[in-house]
Formats: structure tokens, sequence, C-alpha cells
């Protein structure tokens, strides 16, 4: 089977959501070729793909490919589809991922399921599960055309180093003005800091930390464990924090393999966001804070006594 | 300005979630069905855009007649007229097609909807109708406004924003803080009952893919509580019970 994956990158390097994608694509076996699109990802990051299970990695070499141009990224990932003959596309189920695996689905007649949470069942059929009802259920589905896209959701695919190695090719896009509909006048991104969909621990705070001048120890114990952090909706509705930490059912929906939530009661619609966990730590000076039933562990009592000094525990543990 | 919003009918965020018929099928019994959130924040912002700028909504859903009290209160927020197209949606692709062909000899300067619905969450159906019509597809829109034959607006990314400019006509799915939701008014409501909507059978080339059955997921343990004064003891738990850090 011939499968190509769509790898995104940030700052440089591949993110690791395409690694898993890449990883994903190794465990359904069958011949894997990435491919990577704009001038801003260094080769060696390219290279680095073989060791988790692509042969071969074409690149896009093009400055107007740096932002994620949607119209243009699906009309290059339909056109390698079919120089490559793959039958399958895997990406990462993400901000771009979703919005231009949709248009390639529909310019190849491929059967698209997004979210999907573990590898394909081929005994009859081609099958997957994928998550619904914001983590609260899983669907069973049938992908009943012969060419096939999943968007991977984070953590679907466990990463392992093949020791296996690719050669990076060159690769042209025939695109036109069309492609470019849509211009990209400016970007606005935080750098440097662990991005939150892709974070494996995430520390969130809410309005129990009663103003926007207190997040420094959420900021502290965030960085201690290498961690991203988060907010709940109403933190971010009163601007104490920007709208793209915010958790939740209408905010960005997390999968780290940690959780820590301080000072947020747990809402059914933060809860949306983030049933899909691993492990959750709840601290709340409320025992009766509705969060504490989703919780794997939890401390009832002041977070401000207790985040520095849990802080400071991590620190002595090292 | 001519808008098409297309709007979900789900469960409320609060439902139980179950399901019947061997796992075939979402269970209804009981559950309170509501316009899917984002496609609220869709029509809000629609809505405002139609004050500022004149012009008509027309609202959209694919579902049987159960969907019509939902299709009714979307009329009630400030749609003019609505298409309901009598089919269940089964999925992305099947629900994107029919949108596009209401849409295509309507005369839409914009097509909005949300970024996703909250019961499957596959965020493609604005992207495959944006291929499908041959429009530009923008997704997750944060802000949008609308200058002449310009629409600007900025689009989430992870860690950040982008600000966009694309020449309408072209199909946004919608995101907090776009707008705010509206709550409708008794006027709203009593001439929401007056204000067409119309009924159209399916039609195109059907899904591609097929739902195998349902599953939930494994009940939560019990939650272990740890003593304010002993972090130590959940930073030990952390490290060598759950293994994460």
């Amino acid at each position: 089977m011939s499968i190509l994956v769509f790898v995104e990158s940030a700052e440089g390097q591949v993110k690791k959501t395409s690694i898993e994608a890449v990883a994903y694509a190794a465990a359904m076996g069958g011949d894997v070729t990435a491919i990577a699109l704009g001038n801003n990802v260094d080769s060696s990051e390219l290279e680095k793909l073989g060791n988790f299970g692509a042969s071969k990695v074409l690149h896009v070499d093009d400055e107007r490919l740096n932002q994620g141009v949607i119209q243009a990224y699906s009309s290059i990932l339909a056109k390698a589809m079919a120089d490559t003959g793959a039958e399958v596309l895997v990406l990462a189920n993400s901000a771009l991922g979703n919005p231009v695996s949709a248009r390639v689905s529909v310019k190849v007649g491929a059967s698209l399921v997004s979210n999907v949470t573990d590898l394909p069942d081929t005994s009859s059929g081609f099958k997957v599960k994928r998550s619904i009802y914001t983590g609260k259920a899983f669907a069973n589905v049938e992908l009943t055309n012969d060419k096939k896209i999943l968007a991977i959701k984070k953590n679907a695919a466990e990463i392992k180093e093949t020791g296996g190695s690719a050669t990076v090719e060159k690769y042209s896009a025939d695109l036109n003005d069309g492609d470019f509909g849509a211009k990209i006048t400016k970007t606005d991104k935080a750098t440097g800091e662990v991005l939150l969909p892709e974070a494996e621990i995430v520390v969130s705070g809410g309005r129990g930390l009663k103003g926007p001048e207190n997040w420094g120890m959420i900021e502290d114990l965030a960085k201690e464990l290498g961690a991203a952090t988060g907010c709940s909706k109403p933190v971010s509705d009163m601007d104490w924090r920007p709208h793209h930490e915010h958790v939740g059912q209408t905010g960005v929906k997390v999968s780290p393999q940690l959780y820590i939530a301080v000072g947020i009661s747990g809402a059914i619609q933060h809860l949306a966001g983030v049933n899909s966990s691993k492990y959750i730590v709840v601290i709340n000076k409320d025992p009766e804070a509705p969060f504490f039933k989703a919780a794997d562990y939890g401390i009832v009592g002041d977070a401000f006594e207790i985040v520095p000094k849990f802080t400071e525990a991590l620190r002595a543990a090292k | 300005m001519k808008i098409l919003v297309c709007i979900t009918h789900v469960p409320d965020t609060t439902s139980r979630i179950t399901f019947t018929d061997g796992d075939t099928k979402f269970d209804t019994n009981g559950v309170q069905f509501i316009i899917g959130p984002y496609d609220d924040y869709a029509l809000a912002r629609a809505v405002e855009l139609k004050e500022q700028l004149g012009g008509s909504i027309t609202v959209l859903n694919v579902g049987g007649a159960e969907t019509e009290p939902t299709i009714r209160k979307a009329l009630a927020i400030g749609a003019d007229d609505a298409i309901r197209v009598n089919a269940e949606p089964k999925d992305s692709f099947f629900v994107a097609e029919q949108i596009a062909n209401a849409a295509k000899d309507g005369g839409y300067d914009l097509i909005l909807m949300g970024r996703e619905s909250i019961d499957f969450n596959g965020g493609m159906v604005h992207g495959m109708v944006g291929e499908l019509l041959g429009l530009p597809s923008i997704s997750p829109v944060m802000t949008l406004d609308i200058e002449g034959d310009t629409a600007k607006m900025t689009r989430e990314i992870e860690g950040g924003k982008e600000y966009l400019e694309v020449k309408l006509p072209f199909v946004a799915g919608c995101q907090e803080p776009i707008a705010e939701w509206k709550i409708p008014n008794m006027r709203g409501i009593m001439s929401a009952r007056t204000k067409p909507l119309n009924v159209v059978e399916p039609s195109g080339n059907g899904e591609n893919t097929r739902l195998e059955k349902y599953e939930l997921p494994p009940a939560k343990g019990e939650v272990k509580m740890i003593d304010a004064d002993n972090v130590g003891e959940l930073v030990s738990l952390l490290k060598n019970e759950a293994k994460v850090i």
C-alpha cells in the first residue's frame, strides 16, 4: 500500500503531531512518502523522517507556502497523491490539516475521516475508530472509496524510531492564482513556547486565580514541567489570557499525557475539551467542584499555597 | 449582502451520550437538541453583518422534520428564510454536497457555518463545500469584517492567529469570538412562525463512509485525593504511578 503523509512544520522543525502521522502510516504497513511545503523547514528535519518510517520525503521549496494557504496546500496534496499513486493520505488533525484535507477529499474523490484514534482494521474492508461527541464516545467507520484520507488525533500513534533513512527530493507544484485566493496579510504567533494543542503536559488556570496578575505561578509550574499553559472560558472572555489558550468545547481541545487544572470548577464545556487527557490533576478549594469527578488525582485547598509548593517539590525531585 | 448560514441540529452540550439498536443509533430519549454552538456564532455574525450592510440571511439544515424547531429558532434569531434538505446527515461529504447543491444557484456572497459540529466534530464540511463550489474556504475564523467586495478576517492557528483577506464569495467555518450569541426576542419568535421554510429533497452521489457502530469509552476510575500539606505525594504518584513526569 502506498501512503502519503502531509507534514507540517513550525519554527524550522517538523511538528510532533506530523511525526506521529508518519509513525501511524508506518504502523499501517506499506510504502510511506512524506511531503513538506514551504522553504522554512530545515532539510535535516526532513531527513530525520526516515527514522520514523518514511522512505522518501517530497519537499516543495516555495516561499509562498511558508504559511498555511489552504487552497494551494490542497492542490499540491491532490497532485502528489496522483503522482505517487498513494491510496491513503495521512495527516495530523489540526487547524490546518482539517480544512486542507476536506478540499483534497473532494478533489480526489476520497473517503475522509477526521479525529482518528486507532490504526485501521483491514480484516474486512477498511475501518477506523474516531472520536465523536467531543471525546465522550467513539464511532467505528468504514471508508468505502478506493482513496482514503485519515486525519489523526494527537497520541493516536506511538512514535517509534526505526533506524531507517529517507531520501529528500524536490517536488514541484503547478500552482495558479486561484490557489492563492485568500491572502495571509499578517501572522501573530507565540514563539518559543510549548503549543497547547501539541503539548504533552498542560497547566490551566481558572477564575479561582482571581486575576491575570496571579498567572506567574501557573507559568512557573508550567516551565518546571515543560508544559503549555491553558485557561478556562471565563478567563479568556475576561481577557486575562489570550484566546488561543482557552481550553474547552468551543476553544482548544487538548489530549496531553497530563492535564493540571488550577482553580477551575469543571463546567461540562471545559471537560469536553480535556476528556482525552491521559491523567487529570485538579487543585481547587471547593471539595464539591465537579472537576474532581473527572480527575485521577485531586487536592482540596488554596491554590496560592499549593501551586508554589508543587513547583518546589517538582524541582526538588529532579 | 446575501448570506447563507448552515446549521446543525445537535444534542445539548450537557446531554448524556448513549446508543440504541445494537450501538448503531444515538439515543435521543430525553435529549434536548440545539443549534450547534459554532453555528450559533456564525448565525450571530451574519445577523450583525446584515444590520450593518443590509441584505438577507437564509439558514440551511440537512435533517428530518424533527430539526424544524431548531431551524425556527434560527429564524427567530434573525434569518429571513430557511431551507431544510430532507435527509439524515450521514457523513461530511453527504452534507457538503447537499449544501453545495442548494447554494450553487443562490447567488450567496457569503456561506457561513460553524467550524465543526459538536456531535461528529468532523470540521470538514466547509472545506468540502468550498471545493465543490470552486470557492475559497477558511476555517476556523475568529473575526470577520466586510469592506466592499473583500472580507477581512482572522483565523486561529496553533499558538496564535493569521490575518487574511479574500474576495467574496467564499465559505467560512466560524468560532468564537466572531460574535456574541443572539437570544431570540418575543418579536423574533412570533415572526419566525410565518417565515418561509422550504423543504427540498436530497440529491447527489451519497456518502463516502459508512457507520458500523458506536462505542463509549471505559468508565473513569475513582479520584485519588491527596492532602494539601503533602504535595510531595502528588509528585511521587505522577512520577511512579502515572509515569507522566
